[in-house]
């Protein structure tokens, strides 16, 4: 248990409000498109309308007509200097402008920079571009056909087959599932969806020629993982180059990534020697960044008579767009999808996923999913429902039989991960008891009887968060540590920064709690600064709920260097040996005499003014912290739905989360982290999906295509916890931020087939559109 | 370019003016004219709702009007809300009800509370619910913000209109 401070100070488990709401409520936030320099100028990028097609001809002149147009860059200048290209974070490359010829639509051709925006975009209309149409591949089930068009003419293997990658024994599972009693077999395309947060990506390029410095304020999940991918693609020394993350409107994976647009206001800050402002419109944002999923999976699932599951086999095709543009961990190629096993204790399982390219823009980055799990936890959960289908048992009963026992953790899954703790079977029984799931079914059967649909969804997963130890975890070979820095000023008050950066976490707060925690200081006298590379310590960033885990754990580490420290000057103070103090969060007392102490203030103060002889002045302290292993977050999740006959409309009764990511820092923020993750679940659910047209244009480009649930939409959701701390994080945290993501789509899925299961309904395709389920009812005759 | 017109406007209670092009975005006089950043900019179709503000009492998407439409007019952002360095009763219930998370919806979701509270001072939750549906949030899930909405109305029952 952690020792809980008093409200004074702040520490875990107080949900103090947030220091950073007080900007935030005032509309003074400082996001990237709020930052304006002296002379600064805009760029707009022109796009391709056409998913495939040669470009024969750029002509710029008649947009270098336009008053106030300063350059129109294309692929060919960027050439020249070698930049037409640039590595993605996954093992490609990609384009910055295209060259030769383009890959999907809203693909970048030429970025025009002028003196007002305006004038920008409306020279970016006139810039005339030939080109001659290719055919089109949009149907990943199709990369491989020998009459598909091989659309990565730059690679040398000459194939849409981007990898092939395989975890597990192959013949112990098929072994299993040939001989097993019971067998389910699930196919869910998991669609394409998009992160979309609220503010757009952009940035601010500003390259001062007097100093030879480049700063560029940029919507970044991972500002120093930028710098570093700027000065090895840029050729700029690294010293000379800062990032600045202002304030962020939402990442959600969407901001891991390099974009091309970055690329070409750096390069026109470089050419023209003044500040370049570029801020991407919604449509650019949702056709041409970092989109999430687009796997096409087959689970195919064995037990005994009992229900004891044998084996999982897992079949995925991949669709990375034209560009194997992922944002994860280099060694994983489809991320940590070989989660896959789950909650659920079986003696073998094999995965495989194969990437293809088509004519879809690039990506595959983590949409608030800690690489892949989102997609894997779906397909497991779904797996077991149709198990229980098959098995004609209740699918709560077959998730307890099936779960990992409380017990046997540390749990080496069959595909190779050591889960560090859990008690799944406590959060289903809090879950189940919370909702009334008794009382639910046989509201269930009578509702039936009278033809009413209603269904109860139930999702018991396991997250994987943290990444994570260096031996596995690296991007572009940067080892994935993050760190913490701590300064105690004289007064006693501190400052910390981070290699990570919120986006909305509340970071601010939460790792000053921690602050407060390990060293008594209240929470309210600590700043934390994250963002900003000339004077954070380095690190990898935030996403895949990595914050708590890694910097988190930094910054207790930290603190504790500097209460070693703090101890000495104490001892000096009072008079005694080290070994005589004993410590409360906030001072330290001589044993047996209590009213002997120093408190963290006065030892802070002496650190600076009357220090023992040989020690250094001051009380500072860094940690780079490199996790031993991962945290698994887990939780169950019931869903209720009520659907209506007459239009297909699905109606989310009661949604009840209950999870467990160990110890809490503020659980307020933990709750309002589980609202807004269980709200873009229902997003993917129901709502969202980017989808192509046969000749690749793209379906979901904009707000009227691409719904985001309002407030109408969105139910109230009922929230309760577990705690199973993590044995290895250094106050038992794990992450949570995605958890709500991850586990909830199965939830809503499996509600609604549900629903409709007495009418042999075993699956349904996300989103669950009123249109899908009305065609199914009109399908089965109940609707005529 | 068509000939720059004069806009003046009464915002957050102070007289401004300014010679822009006609097809200027209301959004953008405000932003980079006036130079009030609050209010923000987070789709090109006025779905989301981060533009909002209040003009002549009403709420309006300002990326959905031209700065010369608003000629005369008197416009609230969110920047006006604050009253002799006290937080309005609505910011304030954000703050307390964590009703907010990366913060860019937040001016905007406020001023559209604000103009519900203004025609309903004590409305249920499936009111406010359809009073704030105009403005996409991507964090919170919308159930705090609901809670920060009715700690607003509490407080303005209690303290007198703002």
């Amino acid at each position: 248990m952690i020792h809980k401070t008093s409200p004074e100070i702040g520490g875990m488990g107080h949900s103090i409000k947030r220091k950073e709401d007080l900007r935030f409520v005032q509309g003074k936030g400082n996001y990237v498109d709020d930052v304006h320099l002296p002379g600064m100028v805009y760029g707009h990028i022109v796009r391709s309308p056409y998913a495939h097609a040669r470009i024969k001809k750029i002509n710029i002149e008649p947009a270098m007509k336009v008053p106030g147009v300063l350059a129109v860059i294309t692929g060919e200048d960027l050439a020249k200097a070698g930049l037409s290209w640039m590595p993605t974070l996954f093992h490609d490359k990609q384009m910055v402008l295209a060259t030769g010829k383009v890959l999907f639509q809203a693909q970048e051709v030429a970025f025009v920079i002028a003196e007002d925006r305006y004038v920008a975009a409306d020279a970016a209309e006139l810039v005339e571009v030939d080109y001659e149409p290719l055919p089109v591949l949009v149907d990943p089930h199709h990369a491989l056909d020998p009459d598909a068009p091989i659309l990565r003419e730059d690679r040398e293997e000459k194939t849409n087959h981007i990898f092939h990658w395989e975890v597990g024994d192959q013949k112990a599972t098929e072994k299993a599932i040939k001989g097993a009693a019971a067998k389910a077999e699930v196919h869910a395309f998991f669609q394409r969806c998009h992160p979309s947060p609220l503010e757009t990506c952009g940035c601010v390029a500003d390259f001062n020629r007097a100093t030879g410095k480049l700063t560029v304020y940029l919507t970044s999940q991972a500002p120093h993982a930028h710098r570093t991918v700027f000065a090895l693609v840029g050729g700029l020394p690294e010293q000379n180059i800062r990032i600045i993350s202002p304030d962020i409107g939402g990442g959600f994976g969407n901001k891991v990534p390099v974009y091309p647009g970055y690329v070409c206001t750096v390069v026109a800050s470089l050419q023209l020697g003044r500040p370049v402002k570029w801020i991407e419109t919604r449509s650019e944002n949702l056709q041409s960044t970092g989109f999430a999923r687009d796997y096409h999976m087959t689970a195919e699932l064995a037990a005994d008579k009992n229900g004891k599951i044998q084996a999982l086999r897992v079949k995925t095709l991949a669709d990375h767009g034209a560009f194997n543009a992922a944002a994860q961990p280099s060694k994983f190629p489809a991320g940590l999808f070989s989660i896959c096993t789950g909650s659920y204790e079986m003696p073998t399982a094999f995965c495989e996923v194969d990437g293809v390219y088509t004519n879809k823009a690039p990506g595959g980055i983590a949409y608030r999913c800690s690489f892949r799990v989102t997609e894997a936890a779906y397909l497991i959960e779904r797996a077991m429902d149709v198990l229980a289908g098959e098995l004609k048992m209740d699918p709560a009963e077959l998730r307890r039989r099936n779960f990992i026992p409380a017990d046997k953790f540390p749990y080496q899954s069959p595909l190779g991960w050591s889960y560090d703790s859990g008690n799944y079977e406590a959060a289903m029984k809090l879950a189940l008891d919370k909702i009334g799931y008794a009382e639910l079914r046989k509201e269930q059967e009578e509702k039936r009887k009278k033809g009413e649909l209603m269904g109860i969804g139930i999702s018991s997963f396991t997250e994987i968060v943290g990444a994570g130890p260096s031996h596995t975890f690296d991007i572009l070979g940067i080892k994935m540590f993050d760190s913490c820095e701590i300064r105690i000023h004289p007064t006693g008050k501190a400052i910390a920064r981070m290699g990570t950066k919120s986006q909305g976490q509340g970071h601010e707060t939460t790792y000053a709690q921690i602050v407060a925690q390990e060293l008594g200081i209240p929470a309210s006298d600590v700043a934390i600064e994250e963002g900003d590379t000339d004077t954070a310590p380095y690190g990898l960033g935030t996403y895949a709920s990595r914050s708590t885990p890694t910097s988190g754990a930094a910054t207790a580490i930290a603190a504790r260097k500097i209460r070693d420290k703090a101890r000495k000057i104490a001892a000096f103070l009072l008079e005694v040996s080290e070994e005589d103090l004993v410590w409360e969060p906030g001072k330290f007392s001589v044993k047996g005499a209590p009213g002997k102490s120093k408190t963290i203030q006065e030892i802070a103060f002496a650190a600076y003014t009357n220090f023992p002889p040989g020690l250094e002045a001051g009380l500072e302290a860094v940690d780079y912290y490199d996790p031993p292993n991962l945290t698994f977050p887990f939780g169950t999740y019931i869903c209720v739905v009520d659907i209506d006959k007459g239009t297909g409309e699905v109606k989310v009764r009661r949604f009840v989360a209950v999870d467990d990511c160990g110890n809490i820092i503020n659980p307020m923020i933990v709750d309002g982290q589980i609202h807004g993750g269980l709200t873009e679940g229902l997003a993917i659910a129901f709502m969202q999906e980017i989808s192509y047209d046969e000749i690749g244009n793209v379906q979901g480009g904009n707000f009227m295509d691409y719904l985001i649930p309002t407030a109408v939409e969105t139910p109230n959701w009922e929230t309760d916890k577990t705690c199973t701390p993590s044995p290895h994080h250094p106050f038992g945290a794990k992450g949570v931020g995605e958890s709500p993501n991850v586990g909830s789509p199965a939830a809503f899925v499996n509600a609604v087939v549900d629903a409709l299961s007495h009418l042999g309904v075993k699956h349904i395709d996300m989103p669950i559109a009123p249109w899908k389920v009305w065609n199914i009812l009109k399908e089965k005759g109940v609707v005529g | 370019m068509a000939a720059k017109q004069k806009v003046r406007v009464k915002i957050n209670g102070q007289e401004r003016e300014a010679e822009v092009e006609p097809r200027l975005l209301l959004v953008h006089f405000i932003r980079e004219v006036l130079s009030l950043t609050g209010t923000h900019i987070g789709c090109d179709t006025s779905h989301c709702g981060a533009c909002t503000v209040m003009l002549d009492g009403k709420t309006v998407k300002s990326c959905t009007m031209f700065a010369v439409q608003a000629d005369g007019c008197e416009i609230l952002t969110i920047e006006g809300l604050i009253q002799d360095g006290k937080l309005h009763p609505l910011q304030e219930g954000f703050k307390e009800e964590h009703g907010l998370q990366c913060g860019y919806c937040t001016p905007g979701m406020i001023l559209s509370s604000l103009a519900l509270l203004k025609r309903n001072p004590n409305p249920s939750e499936d009111e406010i619910r359809h009073g704030i549906s105009g403005n996409l949030c991507r964090c919170t899930g919308y159930q705090n913000i609901v809670k920060a909405v009715q700690y607003a109305a509490a407080k303005m029952a209690q303290g007198g209109q703002r």
